[in-house]
């Protein structure tokens, strides 16, 4: 018997490893966005000085994690190890993000659940032991998304409005031992929902019962109610995904009231992004930005952070495949006295 | 031992048959319990498969494929159940607009089609060379709005209306091009210039040649 | 009015591209509506359906890229007219090379002094 596992897919982490340190990296779009004045860099062009996109979306997440380690006056070389993904074709942003950094390093794919998925790696790499400090990052670019995924960025077709935006941005997070921050108690690894959604352009309406999934199966597992959080987060189900898992979750019986989306909160409804923010830097920015710093200053104790992905490719989409999609769940505290 | 095993399998897919054509939605439990047993049929018989041979390994085949499709169909109740749900949370197309929007950019891209063909017929052409000059000069206008950035904006609010003039030929042609800059200019802008516009001229002209072909036979 | 004809029609070809788009449950992209305007102009210009539309409509049955397809259909028979079988290969693309040479230079021409904006 596992002895750390709890339930069905549940890891406790009784050592409860820290957060110590974040920083995020957001485009010009997302720096007019509500969060704007929480990033802690915004860059004034999507090119970020360089000559491709894909450069661009590498040099944020770079500077991503050197920020986040300056806050604690740590270096690349005293990281045990360094944990990314990002949607690019065979992860290149993240490979020389760590070619740069020279760090030992696992590449991460987890779709826009790139994120929930590191930092449920790193916290059970630390609770084995096996590091001291670890570095995760992810990173995504609407041009370079745009690009791979979807249609020329100068093609002049019309966005459906069930569609998202992808996030110009990356986050980094700097997950400790040892330490003072937010300390991370808990992590649910999701399984892959298929409902046979199938359009592209909806991912919403393919991610939410994978999001639900993961709730349901978290709160059984450690026989916690919604009111045992301030807050349960998902990643970028957009507007049309977190109403029907509001409406998914009714029908289990769990209250919707906590429930919150980066991929709504990332965007103004005026910035005309239609059905809200995705990407793997949507949940990582907003995690970033704003919710871990709610936790640092206390104004939200426990939430439950729930990384949602669509794991397709351009090739399955176009021999229409449906989307499998999963959602991977932490749990996030702030130090001191917990409901 | 492994005919009788394989004989319980056959029995249990034709249970599950009438099961699956009855089209019902499984409760959770019941599901998880029949998509577990498909998977051991699954291995068992993929097992077998692997070590049998010749009319023996076709005839697990069969067996296996059977049972994959049952897997398939199996959940097929939950997913339409599903996308019934999330199909009423889709936000409406806002149609009346966008097909006013069509309309008005489609027209006025023709209106000016027909006021640079009147130019050019006042300036000497013939009909033909008119309409192909005009075709010519609003294909280097939609190129030109593309490069500078202005078409994929108009396309945003006309659709249809700025894809289905010429213009929007260009617009895919270019775009296409610039997207891919930066891998060269061989496999980049050469490669991609005709991702979007190559299927249009490969169909177009395969078609043209097989009205050709039967106008030449039935003429 | 010849001008306002060209308006309407042409309007009204793009009206129905439109409808296609958001109507069909079909994810339809620029791609697909190019070719199947461009394929459905050859078939109604076969059937001698589309030059009526020409004659009413003028630069708003020439300009949507169903227009393309009636001067690929056009050329064809023209070809097997004066040059029999070979005609019918290669009517086609003579008379849209104009066209087509224009989409290949303008396109080389402005992807290479331009830059995408994203």
């Amino acid at each position: 018997m596992a002895q750390k596992k709890i339930g069905k897919q549940t890891f406790q982490f009784s050592s409860v490893p820290v957060v110590t340190s974040w920083a995020s990296v957001v485009g010009p779009k997302e720096g007019q966005g509500p969060l704007g004045d929480k990033y802690d860099l915004v860059l004034t062009d999507s090119l970020a000085g360089e000559k491709t996109w894909e450069k661009a979306e590498q040099k944020m997440m770079q500077y991503s994690m050197e920020l986040a380690l300056e806050k604690q006056e740590l270096l690349p070389k005293d990281l045990d190890l360094y944990l990314a993904g990002d949607l690019l074709n065979q992860i290149i942003s993240a490979n020389f993000t760590a070619r740069f950094l020279n760090t030992p390093f696992l590449g991460l794919y987890g779709a826009c659940s790139t994120l929930a998925q590191g930092l449920c790696v790193a916290g059970i790499l630390l609770e084995g032991g096996f590091a001291e400090k670890i570095g995760v990052s992810a990173s995504s670019h609407h041009d370079t998304a745009e690009r791979q995924f979807r249609t020329p960025t100068e093609l002049g077709d019309q966005r459906p409005m069930t569609a998202q935006w992808t996030v110009t941005g990356s986050a980094s997070f700097l997950v400790e031992r040892i330490g003072t921050g937010i300390m991370l108690t808990h992590a649910t690894i999701g399984k892959i929902n298929d409902l046979g959604v199938s359009n592209t352009q909806d991912l919403g309406s393919a991610m939410a019962p994978a999001a639900l999934d993961t709730i349901k199966t978290h709160l059984e597992d450690l026989g916690r109610s919604e009111d045992d959080y301030d807050l349960i987060v998902t990643g970028d189900l957009g507007f049309l995904g977190s109403n029907i898992l509001k409406e998914l979750l009714q029908q289990n019986d769990i209250s919707p009231k906590k429930i919150n989306d980066c991929g709504i909160m990332v965007y103004s409804p005026s910035q005309d992004t239609h059905a809200g923010g995705s990407g793997c830097g949507c949940s990582a920015v907003v995690l970033a930005a704003h919710l871990i710093e709610r936790l640092r200053k206390g104004l939200d104790q426990r939430i439950l952070f729930v990384g949602t992905g669509a794991l397709l490719s351009q090739i399955s989409a176009f021999q229409g495949e449906s989307i499998p999609c999963i959602a991977h769940a932490v749990v996030l505290e702030a130090r001191g006295e917990v409901k | 031992m492994i005919k009788l095993q394989e004989e319980e399998i056959r029995q249990k897919i034709r249970e599950r048959e009438g099961l699956i054509s009855r089209n019902v939605l499984l409760k959770e439990q019941e599901m998880t319990r029949q998509q577990e047993e498909l998977q051991k049929e699954h291995q068992k018989v993929l097992y077998w498969e692997a070590q049998a041979l010749g009319e023996e390994r076709k005839k697990l085949a069969d067996l296996r494929q059977e049972i994959e499709r049952q897997q398939q169909r199996l959940t097929k109740p939950q997913q339409i159940a599903y996308q019934s749900i999330a199909l009423k949370f889709v936000p409406p197309q806002t149609v009346v607009k966008n097909t006013i929007m069509a309309f008005l950019v489609g027209g006025l891209i023709c209106l000016s089609g027909q006021i640079i063909k009147n130019l050019f017929s006042q300036g000497g052409l013939a009909d033909k060379e008119a309409s192909a000059a005009t075709s010519a000069l609003l294909i280097f206008l939609g190129a030109f709005f593309t490069g500078i950035g202005y078409y994929d904006k108009l396309g945003k609010v006309a659709g249809a209306g700025s894809i289905v003039p010429i213009t929007g030929f260009a617009n895919s042609i270019v775009s296409s091009g610039l997207e891919s800059k930066k891998e060269g200019y061989i496999y980049g802008v050469g490669a991609h210039l005709f991702t979007i516009a190559g299927p249009v001229l490969a169909y177009g002209t395969m078609i043209s040649i097989l009205v050709g072909l039967i106008y030449y036979f039935a003429k | 009015m010849e001008l306002f004809k060209a308006f309407v029609l042409g309007g009204f070809l793009c009206a129905i591209g439109q409808l296609l788009i958001d109507l069909t449950p079909f994810n339809i992209t620029p791609g697909h509506i190019l070719v199947g305007y461009v394929t459905s102009g050859v078939v109604l210009s076969s059937l001698g359906l589309y030059q009526p539309l020409v004659d009413w409509g003028g630069a708003g049955a020439t300009v949507p890229l169903s227009g393309f397809g009636h001067s690929l259909a056009q050329g064809a028979m023209e070809g097997v007219k004066t040059q029999g079988l070979l005609g019918a290969l290669g009517g086609g693309l003579e008379a849209t090379s104009i066209g087509i040479a224009a989409a290949i230079v303008f396109g080389l021409v402005v992807a290479t002094f331009a830059q995408p904006k994203g």
